[in-house]
């Protein structure tokens, strides 16, 4: 497992020290979502420069109505925005630990205060209970200090993250790489795709969108502006299309052009709805007609915030479209994370990437230590 | 959303129930049960420990009244102390305030803001009959100012008018310039999602409030929020003082933790639930009702009164009138059909019946769905008019015909057949039956011939009859008000429980309730 560790930690490290300016995750964080075309490159740090940047026309977006952003805005680098996200929880879990152990000794109360804690963290009472008693253990009416209690807190939460922080890969040999992308309503699909454009331009590939969001109002016109940002061509029909023959159209069109990658977005749907579920396996029904291969990837986007349903979610989606990977979304904001650590305990599905913000730049690879240690109220 | 909840609770009630004495163990034993199932629900723990704190220590001391056993006091006092803890009445809207009133909605990003404002919208328009303005203060997420002109466009509400550039605040104002000067009654803001850490949104948030002074601020939140769902409500109320919280994705399968943990944290009613995406897809938020869902005893009142506003007044009437005589043809048959269709079909009805939360499961295996019901619409449908009054004429050339045209098979019809006679002759006998418990209900769904619609003594007076399941009001001294035998615990027979002895009026009531006796032989 510390392979996983070393293989997602190693080439960020240069990017967070660039990223992480004198700015605290207090300072005003003006960052409207196209800040991007005049900021300074160096916020950005992944290798391959930006080619083709997409400065965005004047009848774009404007259009629409979105504010004139203020100019320069900086980013704090992702670790202190995760970590001033988790901080609520890393705070409390963080706090809740000094406060339990420097008091008492490690008896049966402190451990069932432990555990609520946990619980609180969204992490659910099974595992919550079992990362109990392994802090437990052998420790059992020692004298221990809260130092101690986090780190093996920390050691716990990485120990079921670490298999699961695996990142997505592009199969070169699929061309193109279809990724559809699936979640409840609000999870946020549609930014995770503008991201994911945006950061796989990055890494030099062709990537096409399908607006496979037919059913909200102006969510193909919101992907529309993802795409140009991201220099990609979005294939949409209008609202109220079948989302399966626009995917087939967008399949075909990929393939024609040859581009590397092709990401589906779809409607958000609720799992325990039959009906929408049903549309969804059709969707993948008629790429398979082009592609038997196709989708080569099915993500679920999960919001952070969600409790202890997310695990029926992965279950049913995964039943429905055999989900390959995760996106924990919205990690900035209310950040318990707490439930990827359950739904890593039972489903053992890939996490691929978390989103820590609304621009482009705030989609970044899952780290299970930085997490881990971001939860238990670490630095790392 | 609650099912996965109220099935927990019940199967912990159930072995409680079945004790002739309970001492205090077995109380805490409950209780621990009670509270792992409500974390499990995503109810906030320290809602929980408060919740089961009350309840133990109510249950500690209570008395136990003669003919109730221990168990079901504690279901009693459970029940009560999860109305109080959802909020003891449903609060709707408040538009008691000079036009334009202002309405608010804040939350975080992808909670439903943009969705619920054209709900409320559209609601106030039919409703109240507001004349109500939409602005979009979204001015960070692409094309949400769009989503929100989509929508108006859909339901035949105006937005303001896009100005590429404005800052929401600017925006707020023009809104509430706009509203005034050209006579709205409601003007209503979608403003961004923020997370209730980012300060300079929070602050942001806090500008548009002194700029549009919104008479409700509504808190619009997922029902499948966890843990955080406490943080998130109390932040937003510090910050802007909500009015009120409107859950979203009640039609998921979430536990509905959030709406137990946000009303006891920051004491705002939950004033609407959404319920699906479609435009109306929107309710009335009911404490009560929704702590009986909880504990798995159905929701009786508000299956009658959805019954009662779905239900044509007139047409019941007619139907009452042809159902005195005696006469109650194949038309009938297929607008009670129809209107069982329009409530909710039965999957709808079943989820608001007492203890049904099984049965519905055992429904699904057993195939028994809407399909049925549409499937029987139609062999009706295939018929002429003058087969529809006269189903007798009905021999097996006929039947052999109806059967093709309705996609059915000659059995099927015949089972129709069936059922309509011995509903005919149950309305026959039932019309007779005025006084009793029978002709009550049949009135309470429109049957009767001189009360279409169920004033409120009617339904508090059905209330009676269930038990006094809860919907009283919680503070009442006299205590258990003895639940009614079998309403509690999963109902061991694989029919309709508690409906043959409870609610008789289900069986005139809702002919199309029907299929269930046919399928059952």
């Amino acid at each position: 497992m510390n392979d996983h560790d070393t293989r997602t930690d190693a080439p960020k490290r240069p990017g967070f020290l660039q990223r992480i300016f004198g700015r605290g995750p207090d300072a005003p964080v003006a960052q409207p979502p196209e800040a991007r075309p005049e900021s300074p490159q160096t916020r950005s740090p992944p290798p391959a420069p930006r080619e083709g940047e997409p400065v965005r026309p004047a009848s774009g977006p404007a259009g629409i109505g979105i504010a004139p952003e203020p100019p320069a805005a900086q980013k704090p680098g992702w670790w202190n925005r995760l970590k001033a996200g988790l901080s609520r929880s890393s705070a409390s879990i963080g706090q809740g630990i000094v406060d339990l152990v420097t008091k008492r000794k490690l008896d049966a109360t402190t451990l069932e205060e432990l555990e609520d804690l946990l619980i609180q963290a969204d992490l659910g009472v099974a595992t919550a209970s079992r990362i109990t008693a392994a802090v437990g253990g052998a420790r059992y009416e020692k004298g221990i200090d809260a130092p101690t209690v986090k780190r093996i807190l920390a050691g716990e939460v990485e120990k079921v993250l670490a298999p699961v922080a695996v990142p997505l890969a592009i199969d070169a040999a699929a061309r193109p790489f279809v990724v559809l992308v699936v979640g409840v309503n609000g999870s946020g699909k549609t930014t995770t795709i503008g991201k994911l454009a945006a950061k796989l331009r990055d890494e030099g590939k062709s990537v096409m969108l399908a607006a496979g969001d037919t059913f909200r109002a102006a969510a193909i016109e919101q992907i529309k502006i993802w795409g140009e940002r991201a220099g990609a061509e979005v294939i949409a029909r209008a609202q109220g299309a079948d989302a399966a023959g626009l995917a087939f159209d967008a399949l075909t069109a990929a393939r024609q052009r040859g581009a590397d990658v092709l990401l589906v977005d779809t409607a958000g749907r609720l799992h325990n709805r039959a009906e929408l579920m049903a549309e969804l396996e059709k969707i993948v029904r008629v790429m398979k007609k082009l592609d038997p291969g196709a989708p080569h990837a099915v993500l679920l986007v999960l919001d952070a915030t969600v409790g202890q349903n997310a695990l029926n979610q992965v279950e049913i989606f995964g039943k429905t479209v055999g989900v390959t990977g995760l996106v924990m979304t919205k990690l900035d904001g209310t950040a318990r994370g707490g439930i990827l650590v359950a739904i890593a305990e039972k489903f053992r599905l890939p996490v691929h990437f978390i989103g820590v913000g609304e621009t482009e730049g705030d989609l970044e690879p899952f780290a299970a230590r930085d997490f881990a240690h971001a939860i238990a109220g670490l630095d790392r | 959303m609650f099912e996965g909840l109220s099935e927990k609770l019940s199967a912990i009630f159930d072995s409680l129930t079945r004790r002739g004495a309970l001492s205090e163990d077995d109380v805490n034993a409950a209780m621990r049960e009670v509270r792992r199932a409500l974390l499990e629900a995503d109810v906030a723990l320290d809602v929980v420990k408060s919740f089961t704190d009350k309840v133990r220590s109510r249950a500690v001391g209570a008395n136990v009244v003669r003919s109730v056993t221990p168990g079901q006091m504690v279901i009693k006092i459970v029940n009560d102390a999860l109305i109080e803890t959802l909020g003891s009445e449903a609060k709707p809207i408040d538009l008691d305030a000079p036009p334009p009133v202002a309405i608010m909605m804040v939350g975080l990003q992808g909670a439903g803001k943009t969705t619920t404002t054209a709900k409320i919208a559209k609601r106030l328009a039919e409703r109240a009959k507001s004349k109500v303005l939409m602005a979009s203060l979204d001015v960070k997420r692409p094309a949400a100012q769009e989503q929100l002109a989509v929508l108006g466009r859909q339901i035949g509400i105006d937005t303001l008018p896009v100005v590429a550039g404005q800052t929401p605040v600017q925006i707020a104002r023009r809104a509430e310039e706009t509203a005034r000067l050209q006579g709205y009654d409601v003007v209503m803001f979608d403003t961004a999602g923020r997370t209730h850490i980012d300060e300079p949104l929070m602050e942001e948030m806090a500008q548009i409030k002194d700029a549009a002074v919104p008479h409700e601020i509504l808190l619009v939140a997922d029902s499948l929020t966890g843990q955080d769902a406490v943080r998130l409500a109390k932040s937003f109320d510090d910050r802007v003082g909500i009015t009120g919280i409107v859950l979203t994705r009640v039609d998921g399968d979430g536990r509905g933790g959030a709406a137990l943990s946000m009303r006891a944290v920051t004491g705002k009613p939950i004033k609407l639930i959404g319920t699906g995406e479609k435009v109306g897809d929107l309710e009335d938020f009911h404490p009560a009702r929704i702590a009986n869902r909880i504990l798995g005893m159905g929701d009786i009142v508000s299956l009658v009164e959805k019954a009662a506003q779905t239900i044509d007044a007139e047409k019941a009437q007619r139907i009452a009138e042809k159902m005195r005589k005696g006469k109650f043809d194949l038309n009938d048959l297929a607008d009670q059909l129809a209107q069982l269709d329009n409530i909710g079909g039965l999957g709808g009805i079943m989820g608001m019946l007492p203890g049904m939360g099984k049965i519905k499961g055992q429904m699904a295996a057993a195939g028994l769905d809407d399909k049925l019901v549409r499937r029987q619409r139609a062999v009706i449908l295939s018929m002429t008019p003058y087969e529809r009054r006269n189903p007798d004429i009905l021999k097996a050339s006929r039947k052999k015909r109806i059967a093709a045209g309705s996609g059915t098979k000659v059995e099927e019809v015949n089972r129709l057949l069936k059922q309509h006679r011995q509903m005919a002759d149950l309305m026959k006998s039932m019309g007779g039956a005025k006084r009793g418990a029978l002709g009550k209900m049949a009135s309470m769904f429109g049957m009767g011939g001189g009360m279409p619609m169920p004033s409120p003594e009617e339904i508090a007076a059905l209330q009676k009859q269930m038990g006094g399941a809860g919907t009283g009001a919680p503070s009442e001294p006299k205590i258990p008000a003895a639940p009614p035998p079998g309403a509690f615990g999963p109902p061991r027979m694989p029919g309709l429980p508690g409906l043959g002895g409870r609610l008789p009026g289900l069986g005139g009531g809702f002919p199309g309730m029907n299929p269930f006796g046919g399928k059952k032989k």
